[in-house]
């Protein structure tokens, strides 16, 4: 089948038609309009398909919250098309076995490419390295490796998981928290969490890590990847360690560009999130560093929690958010409407960078003729209220409830097959992708 | 719906809260200490977290204000400890309880219980957060030794108070902190390091100026001193000073209190005697230490009549069950 999508203002600019036909972007004058599906695209911005380098899926082990299927609508919602799904399941993503049972339902659930993530270590307990190499010959083809939830502490570890994972060609994502500095800890060490009486989670427990592994990463040559940065002193180490030449990439994420500790006033354990919600200082300072340069993507930490996690005292809550569905509007709202950011800016943090540096191939040249049909028409003006029906994933445990956002996903395309349609996600039929 | 969640509040309800504390205090000099103010009303104290002193106090505040008291003892694992937070407030408000007096070893639990239980929730210490009934009965106490039986209607201005030990961790210190420089009194924290919060921009911690020596702080001649428990063994874990440590820095020692002149000593209690204080500093005349304990049960009958008495309709109560007229004007910290 053949679709063309007319007049959309591509990476938000030129305004020009779009041709999919056989799961790539064709030139549309070769196309024959009298018998293509055709989609006005007039007023909407045309992005490649997200791609989110850290997702909590939940499957195996946490379906209560989050399966692979659900969480690939979630997805599939938010205008994703390629999603990588963290290791921190139960049992935990350390053998082939785990990571071709996520990658087999990933298949499975269309609508999404699923790229499994291997743990680290074994078992995420930070004592000995995990069968990477088997890991990354799987079938799941793993190139990106996290302890994600927990911090690969010990250096000498971290020193021989990054020396390893450049030999398989692959990248080692970092949860950067020291341990030490950060136990029982529940929001931002501020003055805030002094007056509310909650165990305060310090800036230098994060930029720490982040310096050391910098220079564990110069020291091996080894691609190193700072999960959601948090505080202008991590961005200012990033920005030091990138001066030096070092192979370094950094996230953030949607509600840490937005969200600040005051709202922890509430003692509502959904603005609970590992790391914490920051200071006013510190929002700014991420989002100057993603529009430089200094942070490179823009990753969910989508973290889908049962309510009975998130309804109770605030140190005993979980920790985490759900973020797919929100995640452009956030940085619509704070990127691109305070004019840090262009559309093609989005494009490149939200899904060119991430492809890049999770090694994901087909999204080197966004909306070019030859590209996979990755695919997303936004509605930049259309502005509301996020309620739970805009979540599609198992779990609504979104600081964004009753918040007004901007944009709207109406239409993907993954591999030319429609996932999103007028705003409704499709039911998932298609197979295999690659 | 009103709360008493937090010791932050306006100088004018503060005093009269306390005013009204005053006049529940008469009835200690009653052979019959019986109020029927809240006959009928049922109050249960919810404590998630082992109490003595305060579950008795609030106990004996209820019963004397003719209320019935239920204790309910929260304690769970600490894996469903908040599942059975939520689920038991509900349980309790569902048995047409009217006020729920709650303790609990996580910061912020009141305030989530108020919000979810629709009841009159009273704090009665909520982990290292706030003790707001702690912070009215010191002031309570402190207020009577300066100005006697002519307390009525003053604040504490111009009073200097030190308040010594880990104020990191105390919920004492947190409403101190806020109900003590709202009285027009001026607080100092003092602690050794690991013991003080994070200081703002400006260097205060919680809004005050905090000093790590106590030697130095009662060279100052403050009018009063308020030692904290300390729990050098859990609370601030590796970090916190030794024994010795502590007793060579913060103790008040007989040397720092001959130092300390007719300063009042206070302690929320109980007490280490030997490790905040020597004996000789709580079994002395400035000592306040059982005065605060009375002063805790006029404090809470005045605050349960405020919570629980106040949305009655007024034919339900004639007019002498109201001890004086006393009653808060509005409530800026009863939420």
């Amino acid at each position: 089948m053949t679709t063309l999508l007319l007049n959309a203002a591509v990476l938000g600019g030129e305004r020009r038609d779009l041709a999919i036909e056989g799961g790539v972007l064709v030139d549309p004058a070769t196309v024959d309009s009298a018998t293509a599906e055709v989609v006005d695209a007039t007023g909407l911005v045309a992005l490649p398909g997200l791609v989110d380098l850290h997702t909590h899926l939940r499957q195996p082990g946490g379906e209560q919250a989050e399966t692979v299927a659900s969480g690939v609508r979630a997805a599939a919602a938010g205008g994703y098309t390629c999603v990588f799904a963290m290791a921190n399941t139960n049992p935990v993503a350390d053998t082939p076995a785990v990571v071709e049972q996520v990658h087999r339902l990933g298949l499975q659930a269309g609508l999404a490419t699923v790229r499994p993530i291997g743990a680290v270590t074994v078992g995420l307990a930070g004592e000995r390295l995990a069968d990477m190499t088997m890991l990354a010959q799987s079938a799941a083809r793993v190139t990106v490796f996290s302890d994600d939830g927990k911090c690969v502490a010990d250096a000498e570890l971290m020193r021989r998981a990054l020396e390893h994972a450049a030999s398989l060609g692959g990248v080692v994502a970092q949860h950067a928290q020291d341990p030490h500095l950060t136990r029982g800890s529940v929001m931002h060490e501020s003055p805030l969490a002094a007056e509310l009486g909650l165990t305060g989670w310090p800036s230098v427990a994060e930029a720490s890590i982040v310096a050391r592994d910098a220079m564990l990463a110069e020291v091996t040559g080894a691609r190193l990847h700072v999960c959601h940065v948090s505080t202008v002193e991590t961005v200012e180490v990033v920005r030091a360690a990138k001066a030096r030449g070092i192979a370094i990439t950094a996230e953030v994420t949607p509600h840490h560009l937005l969200l600040t500790e005051e709202l922890v006033r509430s003692y509502d354990g959904r603005f609970k999130v590992n790391p914490p919600l920051r200071a006013e200082r510190d929002v700014l300072a991420l989002r100057e560093a993603l529009a430089d340069g200094t942070i490179d993507i823009v990753a969910t930490d989508h973290a889908p929690h049962a309510p009975e996690a998130k309804q109770t005292a605030f140190a005993d809550a979980a920790f985490g958010m759900v973020g797919l569905e929100t995640a452009l509007g956030v940085v619509q709202q704070a990127m691109v409407e305070t004019g840090l950011l262009d559309w093609a800016g989005v494009a490149r943090v939200m899904s060119t960078a991430p492809a890049a540096i999770g090694s994901e191939p087909g999204y080197d040249a966004p909306l070019e003729v030859g590209s996979p049909a990755h695919v997303v028409l936004v509605d930049p003006d259309a502005r509301s209220v996020i309620d739970v029906d805009r979540l599609h994933g198992r779990s609504t445990n979104s600081p964004f409830l009753g918040v007004e956002l901007p944009g709207r996903v109406l239409h993907v395309w993954h591999g030319g097959t429609r996932t999103v349609a007028d705003g409704r996600v499709g039911v998932a039929t298609e197979g295999a992708h690659r | 719906m009103k709360h008493l969640l937090t010791a932050a509040m306006p100088r004018d309800e503060a005093i009269a809260l306390l005013d009204l504390a005053e006049d529940m205090h008469q009835i200690q000099d009653r052979e019959l200490k019986k109020l029927p103010a809240l006959r009928g009303r049922t109050v249960v104290n919810l404590f998630f977290e082992d109490s003595t002193r305060t579950r008795s106090s609030f106990e004996i505040a209820g019963k004397w204000l003719s209320a019935d008291v239920i204790n309910v003892s929260g304690k769970g694992s600490s894996a469903s400890k908040g599942e059975s937070l939520r689920d038991t407030g509900l349980t309790i408000a569902a048995m047409g309880v009217d006020g729920v007096v709650v303790r609990s070893g996580a910061s912020g639990a009141p305030a989530l219980l108020a919000d979810w239980i629709g009841k009159p929730v009273i704090n009665a210490g909520d982990g290292t957060h706030e003790h707001p009934t702690q912070a009215l009965l010191d002031a309570f106490a402190l207020r009577r030794r300066i100005h006697g039986r002519a307390a009525r209607g003053k604040g504490l201005d111009g009073v200097r108070i030190a308040i010594v030990g880990d104020i990191a961790h105390s919920r004492v210190a947190r409403s101190n902190a806020l109900l003590l420089p709202a009285l027009g009194a001026e607080v100092t924290l003092v602690g050794p390091a690991a013991f003080l919060p994070v200081p703002a921009a400006d260097g205060t911690r919680l809004g005050l100026r905090a000093e790590t020596s106590l030697d130095a702080v009662i060279g100052e001649r403050p009018d009063a001193l308020m030692l904290l428990r300390v729990q050098l063994e859990r609370q601030a874990g590796k970090v916190a000073p030794s024994v010795g440590e502590y007793i060579t820095g913060w103790s008040l020692t007989d040397e720092r209190l001959a130092r300390l002149g007719d300063a009042a000593i206070m302690h929320p209690g109980p007490m280490n005697r030997g490790l905040e204080l020597s004996s000789r500093a709580a079994d002395g005349d400035a000592s306040t230490v059982l005065a605060q304990v009375t002063a805790g049960v006029s404090v809470r009958m005045a605050v349960l009549y405020s919570l629980l008495a106040s949305d009655h309709a007024t034919d339900q109560r004639s007019a002498d069950h109201r001890p004086a007229d006393h009653r808060p004007a509005n409530d800026g910290g009863l939420r």
